[in-house]
């Protein structure tokens, strides 16, 4: 029953002024928002940015060229040691070798990449600079998650005969061709005057901001060697598959096992290097955790500021209220009473700035910030709460006791 | 039942330390009766607010014993403190002293709470008393809608509601003017012919010539403790020297 004539008086308190009380509600409710807002942000970029990599399959491992040729990345004073140059190429033979499924159980399958660099599509008026050139095997379609919209891959034979055939990616072929995927299908297009036969239009992956994975343009490996880069028996990366997910890492230790000993390596020197999607999505994941963390500090910060406006406020209220609490203490409140009043009134100011700033957090959360959705997450919520309450609590007890402390007839004769 | 309502025995107040020690109160006797309607009188600085904080338990003695309604009040901790202010006195304050911007039947109310009463019981002693001063149909005004004397007659509601066996009164008639002077005391004389014990100070002789007993203090002393009716308000004039 005390509780509740706190809660009476302590409303009484918050309606007695006002703008103050709406003040101060409003500096917690800017920090909850921003709270909600930035940690939203933060997950809706982690999560955008996770999906894109698993899209692009979560158990690739990518090995490639170490273009740093030499001893230059031993540092210095390390002599160069075995036979290492530019000439140090990954093969066809290097691939099927990886496949083998005695030294590689984990690995499921195997892709060619060859690529070049400033490829540009004309379809009649229309060009294109197209962003993404790959010279493969059919197999490279399944590995990278691919699928189509429109028409077919090329053949295994294609791709080892160099058949002037090309799939290309939905951006392309809207950029080209213009309506719809299937529109493009058959037609020839040029790529740098070469000209190609679209046999299929990729589905569309979705892009998430930075580079687009629809812009791309997918060959036979052998057209890519012969027109592009030159016949060189040289791959610029293999893709390689692994059995799943978990076995990642085993997949790795095969490929470096294998490639260690065709190319006379060890891993001190080795001339070629495995990019693991896995660790990538690691990267990726700590790097947006770092960001997120980031956020919520400086959130975290604004949420502060409004707690220290609630004591702030609290402080000013206690003052004014002196001859009140003098009246209240004379009539026989005791101490107790007199905290529970004013800690109730500042829990009231906090809470209510914090739900609002839920849902002023909710509301923002629902546009896109550069374009990147924005994911509320459940336990934000729950936080923000909590820390308003606890804002109210920590930031009020000073005033309160303050009040409480006060002695009958000193706060009687102020004025 | 037949004890004094105020007992204090050689209490003495003093103020700093050392060379600014001041003695507003020096070791002062006095025992004041139930029923009893006693005024204390004394210039500004004569020990009579001071006499006014102990009695009311706003204030604690620096030496002597100090018993109200036969309590030893020197042993209670804050809260009993609170709760003696709570149960057994009533103020009446100068200014009033009401909570602003709250209806005067919350005003009322407000001592009840702090007793712990049920909500609806309070309202129902709160009007009960509102309406034995006189101001039923001023309830759900606020202090600010009241005149002075209004005010001081919710102020008299509020110090009531809890029914204690003291009512203590700060200058009543200090703010007001003399026709609502005049109201209050009427009302305190009325409170005492129903058995009500009050202490009244003020510095107002005609104010003081209403009470059955008048202690004049000067420098922290009691120098005059004349007695002009009885205790019940019978005639009487027994000059006591202090």
């Amino acid at each position: 029953m005390m509780i509740a004539e706190s809660v009476r008086f302590a409303l009484t308190g918050v309606m007695a002024n006002k703008m103050r009380s709406i003040l101060t509600t409003l500096g917690i409710l800017i920090g909850i928002a921003s709270v909600i807002i930035l940690l939203a942000v933060g997950a809706g970029t982690s999560n955008a940015i996770k999906a894109q990599i698993g899209k692009l399959g979560t158990n690739v491992l990518t090995v490639s060229r170490q273009t740093t040729a030499g001893g230059r990345a031993a540092g210095g004073g390390q002599s160069v040691t075995g036979p290492r140059s530019r000439g140090t190429n990954l093969t066809l033979q290097d691939m099927a070798a990886l496949t083998d499924p005695v030294m590689a159980p984990d690995v499921a399958a195997t892709a060619p990449v060859v690529t070049a660099q400033n490829v540009t599509g004309a379809y009649r008026d229309a060009t294109h600079a197209v962003a993404t050139f790959v010279g493969t095997t059919p197999s490279y379609f399944a590995i990278s998650n691919d699928s189509l919209a429109a028409g077919s891959y090329f053949s295994d034979g294609d791709a080892s005969s160099g058949s002037a055939i090309a799939v290309i990616g939905n951006t392309v072929a809207q950029d080209l061709v213009g309506s719809t995927p299937a529109s493009a299908v058959g037609q020839t297009i040029a790529l740098n005057g070469q000209n190609f036969v679209v046999s299929g239009v990729l589905a569309q992956k979705g892009s998430s901001g930075l580079n687009d994975p629809d812009d791309i343009v997918v060959i036979p490996y052998s057209a890519a060697q012969d027109k592009f880069t030159g016949y060189s028996p040289s791959l610029a990366s293999i893709s390689v598959q692994a059995q799943s997910a978990d076995v990642m890492n085993q997949a790795q230790n095969e490929v470096q096992m294998i490639l260690d000993a065709r190319h006379n390596v060890t891993s001190a020197n080795r001339d070629y290097q495995v990019r693991n999607q896995a660790q990538i999505l690691t990267t990726a994941t700590n790097t947006t955790a770092t960001l997120t963390t980031l956020l919520g500090a400086v959130a975290g910060i604004s949420l502060l500021v409004g707690g220290i406006g609630v004591m702030n406020i609290m402080l000013v209220t206690v003052t004014e209220r002196t001859r009140e609490i003098g009246i209240r203490k004379a009539i026989g409140a005791s101490r107790g009473s007199i905290v529970s009043q004013f800690l109730i009134e500042s829990l009231i100011i906090s809470l209510i700035g914090g739900v609002l700033g839920i849902a002023a957090g909710y509301i923002g959360s629902a546009f896109p910030v550069l374009g990147t959705q924005p994911e509320v997450q459940w336990w934000t919520v729950w936080l923000s709460f909590l820390v308003s309450a606890a804002i109210g609590l920590v930031f009020g007890i000073y005033p309160a006791n303050k009040a409480a402390k006060l002695r009958p007839i000193d706060a009687l004769r102020y004025e | 039942m037949n004890h004094a309502v105020i007992e204090l025995d050689s209490v003495s107040k003093i103020y700093g330390k050392g060379e600014a020690e001041v003695r507003a109160l020096d070791s002062v006797s006095i025992s004041i009766d139930r029923g009893d309607f006693v005024a204390i009188i004394g210039a500004s600085g004569s020990g009579k607010s001071t006499m006014m904080n102990i009695i009311g338990c706003l204030d604690g003695a620096t030496a002597g014993t100090y018993h109200l309604d036969g309590i030893d009040t020197g042993t209670l901790d804050e809260f009993q403190l609170a709760q003696i202010r709570n149960r057994k006195i009533g103020f009446v304050f100068q200014n009033f002293n009401l909570i602003p911007r709250t209806r005067a039947v919350d005003n009322v109310s407000m001592p009840l709470a702090y007793a712990k009463v049920h909500r609806k019981e309070r309202r129902e002693r709160a009007l009960e008393v509102l309406d034995s001063v006189g101001l039923a149909s001023r309830a759900d005004h606020k202090p600010s809608q009241l005149s002075g004397g209004q005010q001081q007659r919710v102020a008299i509601a509020r110090a009531l509601v809890t029914n204690p066996v003291l009512l203590l009164a700060d200058e009543p008639t200090g703010a007001l003017d003399t026709r609502s002077s005049h109201e209050i005391l009427d009302l305190f004389e009325s409170l005492h012919a129903n058995g009500r014990t009050i202490v009244m100070i003020t510095h107002e002789a005609d104010v003081a010539a209403r009470a059955n007993r008048v202690v004049r203090f000067q420098d922290g002393h009691i120098i005059e403790d004349h007695r002009l009716r009885s205790v019940h308000g019978h005639p009487e004039a027994t000059v006591v020297p202090a």
